[in-house]
């Protein structure tokens, strides 16, 4: 299955989080979505927020001052 | 009868939290919403300052509703808030904060919110007291009119010293069962923490929002000022809560980080202002907003010069870029503490 990258780099907290709010809502479930960030804030905040809406986080991967998170939509 | 759903209003302090967990215990599905106006403190400057990364950072309104067990919807109303901010029917507080009309404005939202989603009413943390502009006995009336949610709009905290709403009415959630809290004390608002558990929550009441700040709606004035217009964008906004700013000459001012973590941020800036930085000593990024002439870059210079490491030196070579054509050195001996003028520092 392809995975859809997000550019959230740049932008701060809560700015990650809806950008990804908003590009999971366009998705199916199943579907991987890659996000990259650059707010430290997002380590915890993403998964914060795929927790409660029944999504997974992959992984979270630092690359320099990167964050890249992969998250698979959930069914709900 | 099928369950009944509300949406509630999360900021992320205790009352909202207080306010919600009331109306779960009651057996109704609660889902949270947040609004991102741009102007909110939450997670903004910790995130920018290097000082500030080693501490724990989390949106208090995802953590929140994390420890309710619910849903939470953040709706970026950056651009539908301008409205708000430059144009409130009922004013501004102490700054440029328009507490009033900012209320009215999220209670709407979260009725279309609540229509589009087909649920079926609208809880705030508001307290009748608690806030000397948008929660006194004379304006919770105004929110629920003003917003559309009318009688739709139910107050857990306070909602025995106001008029029963249609919620109680019709018997989806029982009043006796809701509170009576008024007034500034955050004492009954502890005692409830305590009796749900909750040991870990954000300081409660005030200091959410950047316009109740007399620094930052002083930097917001003089960007109007400047531009002969009040308006923003988004950047604006941001760069207002970053930096040293100073403005030498009516038709410029300067953004000077202050530490690491806020160079970094300006470097994100750097392709669309005229940037300055040392380049014989260690210092700080300089953005310069607005127009500038050969003998401003110069004054400029100077004065970031101020704020390097050389600014005892005799003279500091200084990186002019002007985005548009190639950086050049210029070398200044940086500005004397008594020449950067008092009223030029916002």
């Amino acid at each position: 299955m392809s995975e859809t990258e997000l550019d959230a780099r740049n932008l701060l907290c809560p700015l990650p989080v809806i950008r990804t709010q908003d590009r999971v809502a366009q998705l199916a479930a199943g579907e991987v979505l890659s996000v990259h960030c650059t707010d430290p804030g997002a380590r915890v905040d993403i998964p914060t927020w795929c927790r409660i809406n029944g999504h997974e986080v992959l992984g979270i991967e630092q690359q320099g001052r990167e964050l890249i998170i992969r998250i698979q939509v959930g069914t709900d | 009868m099928s369950q009944r759903k509300a949406v509630a209003l999360v900021s992320g302090g205790l009352d909202s939290m207080l306010a919600a967990r009331v109306i779960q215990e009651q057996g109704v599905h609660v889902e949270g919403i947040n609004f991102f106006t741009g102007f909110c403190v939450e997670g903004h400057t910790h995130a920018i300052r290097k000082k500030d990364r080693a501490k724990p950072k989390r949106n208090n309104a995802l953590w929140v509703a994390e420890q309710l067990g619910m849903k939470l919807h953040i709706i970026d109303v950056i651009e539908e808030y301008k409205s708000v901010v430059l144009n409130p029917k009922h004013g501004y507080g102490a700054n440029l904060n328009p507490c009033l009309d900012c209320k009215v404005f999220m209670v709407s939202k979260a009725v279309e919110w609540a229509q589009a989603n087909d649920f079926d009413f609208i809880i705030t943390g508001e307290v009748i007291g608690q806030r000397p502009m948008s929660q006194r006995k004379q304006t919770l009336p105004i929110v629920a009119q003003e917003s559309g949610a009318e009688d739709l709009l139910l107050r857990p905290l306070c909602a025995r010293n106001l008029p029963e709403t249609r919620p109680e009415r019709e018997g989806w959630v029982d009043r006796e069962r809701l509170h009576d809290f008024s007034g500034r004390s955050r004492k009954p608002q502890f005692a409830l923490a305590k009796r749900f558990g909750f040991t870990d929550y954000a300081q409660p009441a005030g200091g959410c929002c950047f316009l109740t700040d007399a620094q930052y709606a002083v930097k917001l004035s003089d960007l109007w000022q400047a531009r002969g217009s009040r308006q923003y964008e988004i950047d604006d906004i941001m760069l207002l809560k970053v930096g040293r700013h100073i403005r030498p000459r009516p038709h410029f001012k300067l953004i000077i980080g202050r530490e690491e973590g806020e160079n970094q941020f300006l470097e994100g800036y750097r392709k669309q202002f005229i940037h300055l930085r040392a380049l014989s000593h260690k210092g700080p990024l300089a953005l310069l907003d607005g127009v500038a002439n050969d003998e401003d870059l110069a004054l400029a210079a100077r004065i970031v010069a101020r704020y390097s490491q050389g600014r005892d030196a005799p003279s500091v070579t200084m990186e002019i870029n002007r985005v548009a054509t190639p950086p050049y050195a210029l070398e200044v001996p940086p500005c004397r503490s008594e020449e950067i003028e008092q009223g030029w520092v916002l």
